[in-house]
C-alpha cells in the first residue's frame, strides 16, 4: 500500500531546478506528481515518478543526494469536501501529518490524488486501516497512468 | 607621568639584560628538566644535559615545545610545579577538540598583571586612567590578563567582557573610560557604531587603546584612531606563553617591545627550522625565562613575524618583533579567537561516520568576523522534510559554537558544490581584507 517517493536535496540557485529536472527527462522518466518544499538556502524536491528506483540511480550518478522515502497515496473523486473528509478521517484516528501535496489525475474513477507522508508512519499505517479513504499501491498508480 | 613601569628592567643595557637572562635561562632549564619529566626525556634522548645551556647561543641547542607536546601531556603534563602551587587556569581551544591547558602561580599571574602593567605605562596610561575591558572573561587570557595589568597600574577598571555594544558605549561616554582593551576589529565597531547610538567622539574621552588577539593593519590602526579619537597601540601574547602582554608597541609605533627578562625570543626558518638573523621573517620562537607553573621551552608560536635588537626611540631596550604577519599552520583568527578547521571537522565526525565536506568561509561585515561553515549534505544528514534538516543545521551549528567557542552560520549545500582542488576540498576561504 505504500509508494515510493524521491526526494533530493537542492541548493537554492537559479536554473538547479530545471537541471535535475532535465536529468529525468532525458531518461524518459515521467513525474506523476511533485512538490517542494523550501527555506532560504535550499529545497526539497520531492517526487513520484514512473520508476523510482531507475530515477534514484540517475540522480545518484549525477552525485546528488537522494533518498528513497515510502509514502501513502490516496485516491479520491476531484469533488468538493472529499478531500476535507480524507484529512477528517486521520484525525479522527490522532494521526499527524509530516507532510502532503496533492494533484488530480487523467483517470475516470480516481481523478484526484494526495501523497502524505505520515507522523510515526508505520504506526499510523495501522490505524489508518478502519477509515473511510481509498489508499492505492504503487502497480495501482502506474495502472492509472497508463489508463489515461 | 611615568614613562616606564619598571625603569630598572625596561631601561637596563643590553649587557645587563643579556646576563639576567642567561642567569634565567640556566634556571628555567635546570627546573623543567628536574621537575618535568617530558622535557627531561626529551634532552636524554639527544644527549643534552641542563649544564649545556649557559647562555642564548645555547638555545638553538634544546628541542622545540608545540601544541601538540601540550596535547600529549594534556591536561598537566608540562606543568613544573606541583598543583597545590598553582593559582589559576586558562585553556585555549585545541585543534582537535582537546584544550591547552596552562596553569599560573600566583607569581606568574602577579609577572603578568607586572607585563600588563608594563604595556599599558608604554601605551601612556596611568593611575588616573579609566581602563574598559572588553575581552571575553573567562577562560580566554585576554580580559583577566588586561584587567590583572590595569589593576596594578592602579587604574580604575571596567571589567566590560565582550558583547552588548550599546551598552558598552553608554558605558564608555557615562563613565568616561580613556583606555580601552579589546581585539581590533571590535574597536572600529565600536566606532562605527557610537553614531547609531546617538554619540560622537566628542562625547567619549577615550585616549588609549589597547588592542590585540587578532591581525590588523596600519590602515585599520588609522581608521580605529580617528573613529574613536585615540591613539592605537598593538599588544601581543598567547595564553601557553602568558597572555596579553608579551609585547606591545610604544609610541613610536616601530615594532612591538618583547619583555625580554621574561620571554626570550627567536625567529627560524619555517622549513629548517634553523635560527634566522635580525630583520628576516620566519616564525616566532619562545623561551620563558621567568615562569613557574608552566615554563616553556622553545615553543613554536606559529606566528610569522620578525625581530630587531636595534636600539628604539623610546628608550627600551627590548628587542621588538614586527607585527605577526602570517601562519606557518592553517589557525585562523575570528573574533580574536583561535579556530583550526580541524576542530570543526572533530564535530562532524560525531555527527556521522564519514566527515562530509565542508569548507570554512570566513567574512568581514561591518567590521565584525563572520564565519559561515557550508556542509555538504551526505545521505545520513539528509532528511525528506524541512524540519529535519534545519534540526541537523541547528544540532551542527549548537556543537561548532560550543567547541570553537564563537558563533557562526552553518548552511548546508549540495555534494561536489565545495570546490577542490586535486581532489581535495578547500577548507578555509577567508574574505577578509584587513
Amino acid at each position: 500500500m505504500l509508494i515510493t517517493q524521491i526526494s533530493i536535496f537542492i541548493e537554492n540557485k537559479p536554473g538547479r531546478l530545471a537541471e535535475v529536472i532535465g536529468y529525468l527527462g532525458k531518461e524518459n522518466i515521467n513525474i506523476h506528481a511533485l512538490s517542494i518544499a523550501d527555506t532560504t538556502d535550499f529545497g526539497i524536491l520531492r517526487l513520484i515518478v514512473s520508476d523510482a528506483g531507475q530515477a534514484w540511480n540517475i540522480l545518484k550518478s549525477r552525485g546528488l543526494t537522494v533518498k528513497q522515502t515510502d509514502v501513502i497515496a490516496v485516491a479520491l473523486r476531484h469533488k468538493p469536501g472529499n478531500l476535507a473528509h480524507v484529512l477528517e478521517e486521520l484525525e479522527g484516528k490522532n494521526i499527524s501529518i509530516e507532510y502532503m501535496y496533492a494533484f488530480t489525475s487523467r483517470s475516470k474513477v480516481h481523478d484526484a490524488m494526495v501523497i502524505f507522508r505520515l507522523d510515526h508512519q508505520d504506526e499510523a499505517l495501522e490505524r489508518i486501516k478502519g477509515c473511510d479513504i481509498e489508499i492505492i499501491g504503487a502497480e495501482a498508480l502506474q495502472r492509472l497512468d497508463r489508463e489515461a | 607621568m611615568k614613562k616606564y613601569w619598571n625603569p630598572y628592567i625596561e631601561t637596563m643595557s643590553r649587557d645587563e639584560l643579556t646576563a639576567l637572562q642567561n642567569l634565567r635561562l640556566r634556571a628555567t632549564v635546570e627546573k623543567v628538566y628536574q621537575n618535568v619529566s617530558y622535557y627531561r626525556d626529551k634532552m636524554q634522548k639527544i644527549g643534552l644535559l641542563p649544564a649545556d645551556i649557559q647562555t642564548a647561543e645555547d638555545l638553538k641547542k634544546l628541542p622545540f615545545t608545540t601544541k601538540q607536546d601540550m596535547r600529549d601531556t594534556y591536561p598537566y603534563g608540562l606543568f613544573a610545579e606541583p598543583l597545590e602551587a598553582i593559582s589559576r587556569i586558562h585553556a585555549s581551544s585545541g585543534t582537535t577538540g582537546k584544550q591547552t591547558v596552562v596553569g599560573y602561580t600566583k607569581r606568574d599571574l602577579d609577572l603578568w598583571s607586572e607585563c600588563m602593567a608594563r604595556c599599558l605605562v608604554m601605551a601612556g596610561a596611568d593611575r588616573t586612567d579609566i581602563v574598559q575591558v572588553c575581552y571575553g572573561y573567562g577562560l580566554f587570557t585576554g580580559g583577566l590578563g588586561a584587567h590583572g595589568g590595569a589593576e596594578m597600574l592602579g587604574a580604575a577598571v571596567i571589567p566590560a567582557s565582550t558583547g552588548n555594544t550599546r551598552r558598552q558605549i553608554t558605558m564608555m561616554k557615562d563613565f568616561g573610560s580613556t583606555v580601552l582593551c579589546c581585539t581590533p576589529s571590535y574597536a572600529l565597531f565600536l566606532g562605527d557604531s557610537l553614531k547609531e547610538f546617538g554619540c560622537s567622539k566628542d562625547d567619549i574621552r577615550l585616549k588609549i587603546g589597547v588592542f590585540g588577539a587578532e591581525p590588523w593593519t596600519p590602515k585599520m590602526r588609522a581608521e580605529i584612531e580617528d573613529r574613536l579619537g585615540l591613539e592605537a597601540f598593538d599588544i601581543y601574547g598567547l595564553s601557553e606563553i602568558l597572555g596579553p602582554s608579551v609585547s606591545q608597541d610604544c609610541k613610536c609605533h616601530q615594532g612591538l617591545h618583547v619583555w625580554e627578562d621574561s620571554f626570550m625570543p627567536e625567529i627560524v626558518d619555517t622549513e629548517t627550522l634553523e635560527p634566522l638573523p635580525d630583520g628576516e621573517r620566519g616564525e616566532l620562537v619562545i623561551t620563558t625565562i621567568n615562569k613557574e607553573g608552566l615554563p616553556l621551552i622553545r615553543f613554536r608560536t606559529r606566528d610569522i613575524g620578525s625581530i630587531t635588537h636595534e636600539k628604539c626611540g623610546c628608550g627600551r631596550v627590548h628587542a621588538r618583533m614586527s607585527k605577526v604577519t602570517g601562519r606557518s599552520d592553517d589557525m585562523l583568527i575570528i573574533r580574536g579567537v583561535n579556530v583550526f578547521p580541524s576542530q570543526i571537522e572533530s564535530v562532524l565526525l560525531e555527527s556521522s561516520e564519514i566527515a562530509p565536506h565542508y569548507q570554512i568561509i570566513v567574512e568581514r561585515v561591518n567590521n565584525l568576523d563572520l564565519m559561515t561553515v557550508e556542509i555538504e549534505v551526505s545521505e545520513n544528514l539528509f532528511s525528506d522534510y524541512v524540519k529535519g534538516l534545519e534540526d541537523t543545521e541547528n544540532k551542527l551549528k549548537a556543537r561548532i559554537e560550543s567547541v570553537l567557542g564563537i558563533t557562526c552560520k552553518v548552511r548546508l549545500t549540495e555534494p561536489k558544490s565545495i570546490q577542490r582542488s586535486e581532489g581535495k576540498a578547500k577548507r578555509v576561504i577567508d574574505k577578509r581584507i584587513i
